[in-house]
């Protein structure tokens, strides 16, 4: 067994209540540890990522207790990508926050770690329980990160946010216990072999239990028409942290891609493919909301907001199709744009302290600090989110067309995708004109009373913006990796093999 | 007793849904409460339900229950009971802060207005 792939799991667990024991008072310690802390994550989920580019998928038996008895981790190509994909993006957002904010509330560093553990774990399990701990452990954190900076609005909307993920956890449970009672095991490996065995007499109760599975996956991907607390929470959260949020959505749509291919997936019998007939149509309703809301917004953060919305709709789009070239395309743009949608909050963010009482908002306002470089980065992230050429988005959209073209209703589903293009576009072009060049028009110079300067925070914007523009031009080597990846996800006997075998392995090993 | 417990969930998880969609937040955190008590004893059903026999190992046992399901619900009840302290920390401090335990809080006010 090679103990790194607990690593990322045990590091933040480690730093997390450091930080809060030792660092307590001390914010410039606390973001030493925080940055340091991402940076050697994003160094060993870097090496996981390397070590998983073979092909073979790694289980971790935790304390050496066998597959199906004890909790397993496995490090596959799936894993590792959302693991390198995680640490990237909290090594920017950490460095952002340090700017400033973490400095609005307590335990800023600390609830990022836990946040990060959780993820981790989340993306690492092999076991459908350990997944439910794991994404409580994530949620805690979230709530503590979402509330951060406090103020009646985030009071009101994480009161929502945690009411509805609350009631999730409990159809989560519910889910499990009913899968639990008919199967008899929870790891996943397992389950995908005694899926297929579940007798006749209780098959709907089995397909029930998958189901309430991917209500929950729903509500973590905030898919319609469960999307309803993602606006309000997200829009309500600080900007580092809703920026940290877009790997959220995605959380619940690596959980769809890893349940539903591996446990329900072919081999499952009279249960196979159960997500496929809801998703789509979510995924479609997703998607022309997300845009509509980009055309509809008043505020750049809402802007931003919609944007996720609307990727996450797209990318379900390609995981509800459940082949191998679709979720090749999912993964994609699963990358793309969970960094085109962190850089827009972040974007939101800067632009709306430079403008003093305007903010965020779409109207127009006196010129501010900086301004030819933020309407640049922001150009680049609108051209990045709508999926325009030359960025990623746009590659990652051709692929998703692509896949969608093989389907019975392609016209519609078509249809749905470049309307909503166009929706965005005129959305984020509109906004851009407002913020960036109206302000121009209105007023000669700049006020001299607000030239806030901070190189790290528009370094940390040039670097997710980075991401797009370099999966365009190593489009080529990203999509071979997307491939591998989907295809391996899509042979789930070598997962099988890998995770029940071991229990072989180590029982020949004992006295 | 399958009755007995098979309707006890029944009737709190109903009793939690219709509390979970009051618009204030006190019956929202009582209805969370029991959705939580319902799937924590429908979980520990799971196990399938016996009288008076060992989870562990012992040499004297006629049978066993399953220990697996206990072993969940002792982990769910930690986490719903920590979320719900968490919720009522949340709404009180709502309501400290608008005067209203409405869930939407301080809805029509202009600083919800985006």
């Amino acid at each position: 067994m090679n103990h790194w792939i607990i690593v990322p799991v045990i590091l933040p667990a480690l730093v997390a209540p450091f930080i809060v024991a030792a660092a307590r008072y001390d914010v410039l310690l606390q973001r030493v540890f925080g940055i340091v802390a991402s940076a050697a994550l994003l160094a060993v989920t870097a090496g996981l990522y390397w070590l998983a580019s073979d092909g073979m998928v790694r289980p971790y038996a935790l304390g050496n207790w066998p597959a199906p008895f004890g909790i397993i981790l496995v490090l596959d190509r799936l894993s590792a990508l959302m693991l390198l994909l995680t640490a990237v993006l909290a090594t920017v957002v950490v460095i952002y926050a340090a700017q400033g904010w973490d400095r609005r509330g307590r335990h800023f560093h600390a609830l990022f770690q836990f946040q990060l553990m959780g993820l981790n774990g989340a993306f690492l399990t092999g076991d459908v329980f350990n997944l439910f701990v794991f994404f409580e452990v994530l949620l805690i954190a979230s709530y503590g990160l979402m509330l951060h900076g406090a103020g009646v609005r985030r009071i009101t909307e994480g009161l929502k946010y945690v009411a509805i993920n609350l009631a999730g956890s409990t159809l989560f449970l519910f889910a499990v216990g009913l899968i639990y009672g008919l199967t008899g095991t929870l790891n996943m490996a397992d389950l995908a072999v005694k899926v297929p065995l579940v007798p006749e007499s209780d098959l709907a109760l089995l397909r029930l239990g998958g189901a309430l599975l991917l209500i929950v996956f729903a509500i973590k991907g905030a898919l319609v028409p469960l999307h309803l607390w993602l606006p309000g929470t997200y829009g309500a959260a600080s900007p580092p942290v809703a920026a940290f949020f877009a790997i959220m959505t995605k959380v619940g749509a690596y959980a769809i891609l890893r349940v539903y291919v591996l446990i329900f997936g072919g081999g499952a019998g009279a249960a196979s493919w159960l997500a496929e007939p809801y998703l789509l149509p979510a995924a479609a309703a997703t998607l022309m909301l997300g845009m509509v809301g980009v055309l509809a917004s008043r505020t750049v953060t809402s802007l931003a907001v919609y944007a996720l919305v609307g990727s996450v709709g797209t990318l379900m789009l390609a995981v509800g199709l459940f082949d191998e070239p679709a979720a090749s395309a999912a993964l994609y743009y699963l990358v793309h744009s969970t960094f085109a949608g962190a850089a827009l909050f972040l974007l939101a963010d800067l632009v709306a302290r430079r403008r003093g009482g305007a903010g965020d908002r779409l109207v127009a306002a006196p010129p501010f600090a900086q301004l030819d470089l933020l309407a640049g980065l922001f150009f680049l992230s609108a051209i990045a989110a709508v999926g325009l050429p030359p960025l990623s988005g746009f590659i990652g959209k051709i692929l998703i067309l692509q896949v969608l073209a093989d389907q019975p209703c392609w016209v519609t589903l078509w249809a749905v995708v470049l309307v909503g293009s166009l929706f965005a576009l005129i959305g984020f072009a509109r906004a851009g004109s407002v913020l960036f060049w109206k302000c121009l028009a209105d007023q000669g110079r700049p006020e001299p009373d607000r030239p806030t300067h901070d190189t790290a925070g528009l370094c940390a914007v040039a670097v997710l913006v980075a991401g797009p523009v370099l999966l365009a031009l190593f489009a080529g080597p990203a999509m071979t990796a997307t491939d591998a990846t989907a295809r391996q996800l899509f042979t789930p006997q070598r997962y099988i093999e890998a995770v029940l075998g071991s229990r072989v392995d180590l029982a020949g090993t004992l006295p | 007793m399958e009755l007995l417990v098979a309707s006890g969930v029944g009737v709190a998880t109903a009793v939690g849904i219709y509390l979970v969609l009051r618009a204030q937040t006190f019956p929202v955190v009582l209805g969370l409460t029991f959705l939580s008590y319902a799937v924590n004893v429908y979980l520990f059903a799971m196990g399938r339900l016996v009288v008076g026999l060992p989870p562990i190992v012992s040499k004297t046992a006629q049978g066993y229950t399953d220990p697996l399901p206990q072993a969940l619900v002792l982990t769910a009840i930690v986490i719903s009971f920590g979320m719900t302290a968490l919720l009522v920390v949340l709404a009180l401090r709502g309501y400290l802060e608008t005067g209203r335990d409405h869930v939407d809080g301080v809805a029509g006010t202009p600083e919800d207005v985006p």
